[in-house]
Formats: C-alpha cells, structure tokens, sequence
C-alpha cells in the first residue's frame, strides 16, 4: 500500500488564501483519485507561504482491475447481426461465450478493462487540479498561459512503496516533476531530496519550515503570551491576525518591542488599530491599567543578534506610524475642543451620494428625523437631535481619515471632549450599531433615536432615487440597514407606525430632488435669457416669455402632486420590502413565511412589533390540534361560501338567525360563536393575540361537528341561505384575527 | 559588488543604477514630463505591452501634488523618487535578481527580516492590474513587486515583471534618517555636503502653497480638456504618413497627452476641486485614453506589429 505525497511550490502564497488552498487541493486530488479507483487510507493537506502540501496514505499500486459482462444477440441470429454486436462493443468472436438460457441460447461478451498504475492516475489527476485551481484570484508570468496564485516553480511528487520512493513523472507547462524541494528561503537554500512524507517534514524543519499553519500559529501565541506574562502583561486575542502572520512566516520568531512613551497616551483602539493594519503587529497591555505598552511582531528568521536589528527597524516604523497619529488626535482634540462646527461645516463638501446631496444635509435629515422618533423610544428630543447632528463630526477628523474604520469611536472622543452629554457622545459610536445580524443593538434611548434616524432617512433616500438592491447587488448596504431598522424597533417593543414615517422622508427626498432640479433649470433658464436682457423685450415677447414661464410653473406644480403619489407607491414598496426582511428574520427564529403572510395581510401591519406579535401567536396556535384542525375547517367554510357567492352572485352576510337552524350542530355552533366572539374582538382591541387565537382553536370541534353533521345545500332555500351567513360569520370571525387563506396545507 | 554601507542617498542610486545595468537592464533616463508613478514612463506602460522582450531601469521623479506637506513632514513629499525595472518576460528568478539589488544598496541579509506581503496593484487611469506584493524589510515597506496582467485593457503577454522602490523612503532606512530633509544628498565628507533639504525643502513649500492654494482651476480644467481633446485627434490620423508614405501611428505623441491629462487631474484633486462622483468620471475619461494609446501602440513594431509580407 504505497503513501502518496505532493508538494507545490512557488512564490509567496498571500496568507488569506493559504488554508482554503490546501484543502482545496485535498479534496480535488483525493476526488479524481477515487473516481479513478484509486482508493486511500488518509490524507491530510499543510500550506506555508511557500507551498500547499499533500501527504495520502494507503492507497493503492494501481486501480482494480473490473470486468463488466454485456448480453449480446442470441447464438442462431445471422452472423453478420453478431459482427455488429462485435464492431459496437469493440470485440473478438473470442471474447464471446455462448450460454443457455430460459430465452434460448445467448452470446455473452467479458469486457475486462485492466487497472492503471497509481502513478499514472496521479499525475493525470494532479495536473487536472493544478490547471483547475479555484484560486480567487490568479495569474500568469513570463511567457507562459498557466495560472497560479503567483508563479509555481516546483511540483514534488512521490509514491512511497516499503522498497522506496519514486517520483511521478509529469510535466506541466515546462515544470517537472521531481523528488526535491526548497527550505527556508534565507536561512537554508538551497534544494534536498526527500524519500517520504516523514522524512520531508523532518529535513523541512532542519531547513527552518514548520510546516503546519496550525503548528506556526500555536508557536507563535505560546511564545507571544509566555514573553507578556514573564512581564505581567497580557497580548490582545486577535484570531484573525494570528492566522494571517502565521501565513506570512515558514519559521516564526516572536520578539517583543516596546512602544514609545510619547505615545502611550493615544486611545487604546487607536494605537491597537494602527499597529494591526499597518504593522500587523500584536499589542500588549498592561491589565493593571488597560494601557498598551508593548507590541508583538513575528520575523520569518533567527538572526546572529536575536532579532535585535529586526526589533529595531520594526520600532521605528512603527515611532513614524504612531507619531502621525499622535499628530492627528491631538490636532482632532484641539479642534473638537474650540470649535467642532468646523468640522460640521466641512461636512458641507462632502457628498453623501451626488443624488442624495452632502454629509451635511444628511446630518440634517437626521437631526429632524431623531427629534421626531425620540419621545417613542424615550429620548428627550434635544439631546437627540443635538447627538444626531454631532453623529457624523468625526468624518472630517484627521483620524478617521487615516483610519476609517475608527469612525464612530473617535467621534465619541471627540463629541466627549467637546464638553458634550456622554450619552449624546455615545451616540456618535452607537449610531451605526448594529451592523452585522449578530451584532448588538444599542439600547440607550439617544443612541437608539440617531440609530432609527440614520438608517430610515437612508432608505428612504434610495428608494425615493430609485437605487433598490437588485438580486446579489446591494452596494449600499439597504438590507443590512433594514435588518438594522427592524431589530432596533423590535428591540424597543414600542409601536411605531413605519407607514407615515416612510412617506414623510421618501416625500422630503422627492421633494429635495426636485427643488434640485428647478435650481439647475431655473440657472439653464438664466444662462439661455439673461435677466439683463428683459427690458429689451419687445411687448408681443414679453407675453410669450410669460405664457412659458407660467407653463414651467404648471409643470413644476404637476411635479410636486406627483412627489405625493409616488411617495405613497414607494412607501408601499419599502414596506414590502421590509415585509421581506422581516420574513427572512422570522424564519430563522423558527416562524413559516405562509404565516407571516397571513399577518401580513392585517391592517396595521407596518407596525412591525404588533406584526410580530400577531405571527408569534398564530404559530403558536397553529402548534396546537385545534389550531390545525380549525384552519381546515376554515378553508372548507370559506371554500364553499366563495363557490355559492360567486355562483349566486351575491355576499352572503346578512348575519345568520338561529331560529333557521335545523339540528343541534347548528344550533351549538351559533352558540360557540355567540361565546367566542366578543372575547375575540376584545382580545383583538386589546392586542391580545394569544387570547384572541386561542379563542379561535377553540371553535375547532363545533365546526368540524357541524360540517360533519349537515349538508349546506338544504332544499329549504331559506335554510341554505342561512347556512351560508353562518359560514359568513366564521370567516368574518377567523379573517379579523388573521388572513388564513395563506396559510398553506 | 560592495555590501558595505552606502552613505548617500545618490549612492543608493547609484547603486542601484549598476546592478540593474550588470543585470542586463537598459539604463534609461526619466521621462520628461510631469507623472505620478515610474509606471507611467512609457518604457514601463506602453513597453510592457504587445510581444516584443524589455528589460529597462530608470529614475523617476514623480508627483504628488496631495501628498504636499511643505516639507514639513518626515515621510511626505509632494515631488519624490522612484526606482522603476521592468523585464518582459518576468524571469523565473525576477525574485532573487530583486533580492540582490537590496544586498547591493547594502542590506545586510542575514540580519533583516525581508517579507514578501500580498498586495495587487491597480491602476484605474490606466486600465491596468496586476498581481504580486509589497516587499517589506523588518515591517517597513521598501518596494512594491508586481506581474502586470493587464495594461490599457490589454492582456500582457509575455508577463512583465515590474519592480518599483520608493526611493527617498528606503534610503532614509539604509541611511539611518529620521526625517527626510536630514538625508544626505551627496557624500556627507564632499567638500560642498549636501542635504536633502538644502536641495528640496524649498520647492516643496513653494509647490504645496501653489497646489493647495494657487493653482488656477480654471486653467487646469481648460488644459484638461485640450489635452484629452488633443489625444483623440492625434489618435485619429490615418496609420500612413501621406508625406512620408510610411506607416506612423502617433502612440508616444497621443501617450504623452494622456500623462498631462493624468497629471492635471492629480492637481485638480489637491485643489479639492472634484467631488467625490465628479472623481470617478475624470478617472474613467483618464483610462479611456490610455486604452486607446495602448490600442494603438500594439499597432506599432515596438508593440509587437508585424507587417504582413508583399
């Protein structure tokens, strides 16, 4: 049972890709082996910044051989029938054996395909997966058309059998197979053979390459918290940045560095920030006092002076890097804490989205918008709309121009040191909040107040500009912002009708957009007839210029009605839209999207937490046997009183008199539903929906009863017309409470 | 080859200058009008373009009329250097060549931490991308290596290889420099010593006060136009010279308007002059042109035409 093992090597594999692509490798290599009939025992896949590995154990010295029997014609037809079974199936008159069966006596052919030596499956398969690697990104070099990652200069590969090892001869664009490979590119070139899986691993790691990223990545921590401990300090956990430098080194050495004392005054997040994105760099604090004080860095070498050098040139890239952001927060605070309008003001030339104007106007939007939602979250109004327009300050910050992702954080900074209210500094960090599904939502009123604000004034903006997601494109971020929308105003369990507060913003957009577009025509206007020019009108013109500028204005006043329809339509659109979100949200909380149809039927279902309410206690209703059983009992009423209205042409729903009724079913149900129907509608007033559904199941056995019981087509006409207003009643009854004709089943 | 210690930043030039040269490189000098990157010479852009192998080194001054900080700043100036080597096709070694000129400008390799960091470059204005990294040198980023696999909207093939050092930045790091108007221009024992400063810290002062505040816009944006304007039609003419009875194709003459046209936006955007929506429009018109110089130059011999025979 032979051991296989890969090796592809080539120039610096970026380390966001390195994991991915081994397994990658695995899995199409170990695929086409299989499904050549090549079995194997195990595999497992390394990656270095320099190589994906492949070591396969226990597989076979070639594929099986198989035989497959085919039935031919029988033995007496003519023999030129039996040359064409011959000819098609690529056979000998030898190859044929002549069988008694039931039927007569048949020909049988034995077709005996013979198994392929491993090496050969192997390089076929290997060369399919190097010319088929799903890189996410590849290239091409020198004056060859083969893709990789970045330029491949070496593919090792060998069977390992007890009596050695031999390579598998393939050739793929020019490179060679072999049974060599490359150590560490300074400290051990040059290139060594290797005779199995074990034996490459053991002279890699005498060649300064520790082959597991797993291996890399625990070596690196190890030694990065036991060097912080020994000095009471602790390193911050950074799994994303771990795995990249573990990808960016084949022989980690971790020194520490310490961090200038100019610079141990900046915010913790912002020294952490700089030194991540810039330097990758972990950082190390104190926990006595939360500061950073050190930083990590990982070399890819041993030096003669320890890493002394290294250490070095790394500390004084970072003094320059840390030195500019010194320089921006301090000129930030200094601005923040004289006069932040400067900063407000300059948000006047930065555009939001050139339809939708600047980040001011923006700020302005929201301001309005955060006065208006406070008092239902619990926000005084003031301070809302103050932390509103504060929100954005810190994007014309020095900062966060450096480091966008610092946004918000660094406006709470400086908000803060602007001698503002905490809770309306908050609010600049908070606002954003939250982003992703599982990220938190914020809770104090005033934050949550900006929050709404920001997120309603941005959908309305693009839908009022007609900028909907379309399919896997959203580029900006509307879902995200209306899952954000829905969370935050379920999380405060408060109604909030979306309706008016969608119309209200998407008809101020309308109306900004065009008030846009009369100021450039009205500038059109006045560049084709300039005002200087209107005393020298003749009367006769002056009428015309006249009768055209009335007609512009009766135009514009068409415009402006229309803004009002189209902000109804667009509303009903967003909120469908919202529908669909909420659908999505719901579901993964275990609640049918029929169900929420149901509800959302129902007046008042832009009120999204009644909305939730109303599917929360129908599915749970719906649990129930009553529940599922009265749904079909519904749909039968409501069936054949849609048939008898529609062929009777009339509605039947007069209101049903039980002195019509015939038989004790009939006469129980009028009494179920004379019980139950007060207690639905004052359950339904009250918004109780448990109540009003379970009130509901419970009409479950008096309609199964009476459609057990009766036919509904009496002769009586008087009775059957009675029937049907009873049906009426249960389906005005069921329908106040839910559209059950949604639901499906 | 010396590994000692240059000690100016001309040295490192130098340097770099002959082992390029012992490399087999073309020596070029820097073009003559007014770019934003080494790239945009067009023994670089236009060069890496159709089949025809390359190997060329050059200095490039280079501008960047944001980056001014009236030389104030230890790391920023709005007019630098670059060192730029382009070898079509990229050789399978164009790694350690690349390695070797860093022991040539005197970077001890046994006590440095060189990495080769992902970074793909891309070029909006002129239609180009390719893949390779940012080299760094114990965390700091001393060069950008990249295979161009696309330049003007055309596939490269063969593949360049294109190296790019960021000069100033990695002398100040040989040199041991704090801030960049402390350098060394010259050797610091000539008689007449030199300091980066004494050369640059003036202009920079001048040229930040005149981007940032003076630069007409106006003008600019007329030059805009022309030069873009001037590109088209030079791009127009027929491929036969009606005088010469040759065939002509202006790409170098439509190229270098579509540089001035790179470089006027670059002065209109330090003016703050074009809104963020406005950017990408200027952008898009920029690399329209270059697409269309780089059309064009696959036309000529340099670009790989071959004409057909009689």
């Amino acid at each position: 049972m032979p051991d296989l093992l890969i090796e592809l090597f080539s120039e610096e594999i970026p380390a966001r890709m390195q994991t991915r692509a081994a397994n990658d490798l695995k899995k199409l290599v170990t695929d086409g082996m299989v499904e050549a009939g090549l079995t194997y025992a195990s595999a497992a896949a390394f990656s270095t910044p320099r190589r994906l590995t492949l070591t396969i154990d226990g597989t076979l010295d070639a594929s099986p051989t198989t035989v497959e029997e085919r039935k031919g014609p029988k033995a007496d037809v003519p023999e030129k029938a039996i040359e064409g079974f011959l000819r098609g199936a690529g056979l000998t008159r030898d190859d044929l054996e002549e069988r008694e069966t039931p039927k007569g006596s048949i020909l049988f052919a034995k077709i005996t395909k013979p198994g392929r030596p491993a090496a050969d499956i192997v390089a076929e398969v290997l060369e399919n997966a190097i010319r088929n690697f799903p890189w996410p990104k590849s290239m091409r070099w020198g004056t060859g058309s083969m893709k990789w990652v970045r330029p491949l200069h070496s593919i090792l590969a060998i069977l390992v059998a007890e009596d050695g090892a031999t390579v598998v001869p393939m050739d793929v664009d020019g490179i060679t197979s072999s049974d060599t490979t490359e150590g560490h590119r300074f400290m051990a070139p040059g290139r060594f053979s290797v005779t199995s899986f074990d034996d490459y691993s053991t002279k890699l790691k005498r060649a300064h390459v520790v082959l597991d990223a797993t291996e890399r990545r625990d070596a690196i921590w190890n030694d990065a918290t036991n060097q912080a401990f020994a000095l009471g300090l602790e390193v911050f956990e950074d799994n994303g940045l771990l795995a990249e430098v573990a990808g960016l080194v084949e022989w980690p050495v971790v020194l520490m560095g310490q961090i200038d004392e100019d610079f141990l005054g900046l915010p913790p997040e912002v020294l952490q920030t700089s030194m991540r994105e810039h330097q990758k760099f972990f950082s190390v604090r104190n926990p006595k006092t939360q500061r950073i004080e050190r930083f990590i860095t990982v070399a890819n070498r041993e030096t003669a002076d320890n890493g002394a050098t290294i250490l070095a040139g790394n500390q004084k890239v970072l003094s320059a890097r840390l030195a500019d952001a010194k320089f921006f927060w301090e000129n930030d605070l200094r601005v923040a804490k004289s006069d932040m309008n400067v900063w407000l003001q300059s948000l006047e030339n930065v555009t939001f989205h050139n339809k939708l104007g600047t980040q001011a106007e923006l700020v302005n939007r929201m301001a309005a918008l955060a006065r208006e939602l406070a008092p239902a979250v619990g926000a005084d109004p003031d301070m809302a709309e103050r932390a509103a327009r504060l929100a954005k300050a810190d994007l014309s910050s020095e900062m966060v121009y450096e480091f966008p992702e610092l946004q918000g954080l660094m406006g709470r900074f400086y908000v803060e040191a602007s001698g503002e209210d905490a809770a309306i500094a908050a609010a600049s960090e908070e606002h954003y909040a939250p982003l992703g599904p599982s990220d938190d939502v914020p809770t104090a009123p005033i934050s949550v107040a900006v929050s709404l604000a920001e997120k309603i004034d941005k959908l309305c903006g693009f839908w009022a500009i007609e900028e909907y997601p379309t399919g896997s494109k959203d580029p900006f971020a509307l879902r995200r912002a209306n899952l954000g929308l829905i969370r935050l105003v379920l999380n405060e369990n408060t109604g909030v009708s979306l309706s008016s507060i969608f119309r209200k913003s998407i008809h101020g957009h309308l109306n900004d957009l065009l008030v846009r577009q009369v100021e450039t025509e009205l500038n059109a206007t006045e560049n084709s007839f300039p005002a200087s020019l209107i005393a020298s009108l003749h009367n006769d013109e002056i009428d015309t210029f006249k009768e055209l500028a009335a007609a512009k204005e009766d135009v514009y006043d068409a415009e402006l009605q229309m803004a009002g329809i189209k902000a109804k339509a667009m509303t009903r659109h967003l909120l469908a839209f919202t529908h669909d979100r909420l659908k999505v949200y719901l579901k993964d909380q275990g609640i049918r999207h029929d169900i929420i149809n149901a509800c959302i039927a129902m007046d008042g279902n832009d009120d999204i937490n009644l909305l939730v309410k109303r599917a929360t206690a129908l599915n749970e209703a719906l649990q129930t046997d009553d529940g599922k059983n009265l749904i079909q009992g519904f749909k039968r009423a409501n069936n054949i009183l849609s048939q008898a209205e529609s062929a009777d042409g009339v509605e039947y729903s007069y209101g049903a008199d039980v002195k019509f009724a015939e038989t004790g079913e009939e006469r129980a149900l009028f009494a179920a539903l004379d019980m139950t129907e007060p207690t639905i509608t004052s359950a339904m007033a009250a918004q109780d929906f448990t109540t009003a559904m379970s009130a509901m199941a419970s009409l479950r056995s008096p309609i199964d009863a009476f459609f057990e019981a009766m036919q509904i087509n009496a002769e009586n006409d008087t009775v059957r017309r009675n029937r049907l207003n009873l049906l009426s009643r249960i389906r005005t009854l069921c329908s106040s409470v839910a559209d059950l004709t949604k639901i499906e089943g | 080859m010396s590994t000692s210690t240059p000690r100016s930043f001309q040295e490192i030039i130098l340097r770099l200058q002959a082992y390029w040269a012992s490399k087999g490189c073309a020596i070029l000098q820097p073009y003559d009008m007014e770019v934003g990157a080494g790239t945009f010479h067009p023994a670089t852009t236009l060069r890496s373009l159709g089949s025809n192998p390359w190997a060329a080194a050059y200095v490039q001054p280079s501008r960047r009329p944001t980056d001014g900080r009236y030389g104030e700043n230890p790391n920023r100036l709005q007019h630098y250097y670059q060192y730029q080597v382009l070898i079509k096709p990229s050789p399978p070694d164009l790694q350690e060549l690349y390695l070797g000129s860093l022991q040539a400008i005197g970077v001890d390799m046994d006590l440095h931490d060189i990495r080769f960091v992902e970074d793909d470059w891309e070029s909006p204005t002129l239609g180009a991308w390719g893949l390779g990294w940012e080299v760094w040198c114990d965390g700091m980023e001393v060069s950008q290596f990249t295979y161009f696999q696309q330049v003007g909207g055309h596939d490269c093939t063969p593949v360049s290889g294109e190296l790019t050092y960021g000069l100033e930045r990695l002398a100040m790091y040989i040199l041991e420099c704090d801030h960049v108007m402390d350098m060394p221009f010259n050797d610091p024992d000539a008689p007449i010593p030199l300091k980066y400063g004494d050369i640059f810290k003036q202009t920079e002062e001048e040229y930040a006060r005149w981007n940032f505040d003076v630069a007409n816009t106006d003008v600019l944006l007329r030059h805009f136009e022309e030069a873009e304007a001037e590109c088209e039609v030079i791009l127009s003419q027929a491929f036969d010279d009606p005088k010469t009875g040759k065939r002509i194709i202006m790409a170098h003459p439509a190229y270098d308007q579509c540089i001035k046209a790179s470089h006027i936006f670059n002065l209109l955007d330090a003016r703050g002059v074009i809104s963020v929506t406005e950017r990408q429009a200027y952008i898009g018109r920029v690399r329209a042109l270059s697409k269309q110089c780089a059309d064009a130059f696959v036309q000529t011999r340099a670009g790989g035409f071959v004409e057909a025979a009689e």
